[in-house]
């Protein structure tokens, strides 16, 4: 993986108020709806939706920063990785009782919830959970 | 005379007017300045997302049957407009332009035998709206952009716009909002916001190209999910996106309308203490001249 060269991919990270990362990389791992997708250099052109989950940038072999984002979009191209999200955060200034505080509120907001906010709290539990999976991972590695 | 002492009064009164409309008009300025970076930073998203609905749309299998959203109701009968004002005054014709604009749309509509519900964003659009067209306002959203325009402020109005879309309470959702073009010019400009305009699909691929990306015009792409899916996520996010560039560019609007009017106020102010400096010393000279005339005739009468 580390000598995959020269090779690099230009990746994106936009917000709606900042353009927050934009740096070559080697790889980068985004959260699909329907699974992780790792982008490398030359991947086949593609446009998916994210689920709740992280934004990992690898460079030589390692995940040199990862970002947590709840929902938004993928475009990948041979050249290029641009994330659409409307909300992220890098994981490294998330706590892990920040991480599990918000699990806890929005478990409770989930058994509170009511027919019609049902989903948006289910998608809410969804996204803390992947959170303090995240925040956990990276305090054992 | 108490002439005198009534101009003194009144050039202080104007003097202490005069420096409570410089330091407004300081404030405006640099609250412009966070304003338009706030725009400009804002312009990447927007883009890339544009793109990503044009390429959506490029097939038109997708484009044909898309959402509600996009399709609309197939009707154009009850029309929604959202002004976008401020919530406080004292911006020059900033927000009465828009309400003004507001009116005359809504007796166009009306006389086209339109039905017309307003969502009002921002209080001094609410107020003036209310006297006369109280009873279409359907929903006010004040307190945008205190601290600046945020993406949650977008998010709550969008979502309420959508809320109200899928709850049929109307067909045609149009935004009103003052474009900036400079400090002393903004642009009433209407933005159809539902059903979804499609962006320009030819001019997609080849802005993309523009961009730096080396892939042939019209690069297909692999939808994950499907294409039908994608859209019905993307056409709610590029709404919100649009709500918020037009907030943007609103309070860069408002800004920029507050410093010119607090400008010109200096300036008038200034030209009032000046006239009334010019009369006060006339008086004050005239006074002296008369008392002299008096001592002096008084003096020839012994």
């Amino acid at each position: 993986m580390a000598d995959t060269g020269s090779q690099k991919i230009q990746f994106d990270l936009v917000t709606p108020t900042a353009l927050s990362v934009s740096e070559p990389v080697d790889m980068v791992v985004v959260p699909g709806a329907e699974g992780d997708i790792g982008a490398l250099p030359g991947h086949t052109p593609l446009i998916t939706t994210l689920r709740p989950g992280l934004v990992d940038i690898h460079n030589g072999g390692h995940v040199t920063q990862s970002f947590f984002v709840i929902g938004g979009f993928a475009e990948v191209t041979p050249e290029r990785v641009t994330v659409l999200a409307e909300s992220v955060e890098a994981v490294a200034n998330i706590s892990a009782q920040d991480a599990q505080a918000r699990l806890t509120t929005a478990r409770e907001a989930l058994a509170g919830a009511s027919v019609e906010g049902l989903a948006a709290a289910q998608a809410q539990v969804t996204a803390a959970e992947a959170l303090v999976q995240a925040v956990t991972l990276r305090r054992a590695a | 005379m108490a002439n005198l002492k009534t101009l003194k009064t009144r050039i202080k009164s104007v003097r202490s007017t005069q420096k409570i409309t410089s330091a407004m008009k300081m404030v405006a300025a640099s609250r412009l300045r966070r304003a338009q970076d706030a725009a400009v930073a804002a312009r990447p998203y927007a883009q890339r997302m544009e793109r990503m609905v044009a390429s959506v749309l490029s097939n038109p299998a997708v484009a044909q049957n898309g959402p509600r959203l996009l399709a609309g109701t197939g009707s154009d009968k009850v029309q929604l407009l959202i002004p976008v004002t401020s919530d406080r005054g004292l911006a020059g014709g900033f927000n009465a332009t828009i309400a003004r604009e507001t009116r005359r749309r809504i007796a166009e509509l009306e006389a086209q035998g339109k039905t017309v519900k307003l969502f009002c964003v921002g209080r001094k659009g609410a107020q003036s709206l209310r006297r006369d067209h109280g009873s279409k306002i359907i929903g006010v959203v004040e307190d945008i952009g205190r601290t600046g325009v945020k993406f949650t402020d977008a998010q709550d109005i969008a979502n309420k716009v959508v809320g109200m879309f899928e709850a049929g309470e109307f067909d045609v959702a149009t935004l009103l909002f003052n474009r900036f073009v400079s400090a002393i010019s903004q642009i009433v400009t209407p933005l159809q916001i539902i059903p979804v305009q499609a962006p320009k699909i030819e001019a997609a691929p080849a802005g993309g190209g523009h961009a730096g990306h080396g892939n042939a015009a019209g690069a297909v792409y692999e939808y994950e999910p499907s294409e039908e899916e994608i859209l019905d996520a993307l056409l709610p996010g590029n709404l919100r996106v649009q709500v918020f560039r037009a907030l943007l560019e609103s309070s860069a609007s408002e800004h920029g309308a507050r410093m010119t009017a607090m400008d010109n106020a200096t300036r008038n102010a200034g030209d009032m203490i000046g006239k009334l400096t010019m009369t006060y010393n006339r008086t004050r000279q005239a006074q002296i001249t008369k008392e002299l005339i008096e001592i002096i005739s008084g003096a020839e009468a012994l």
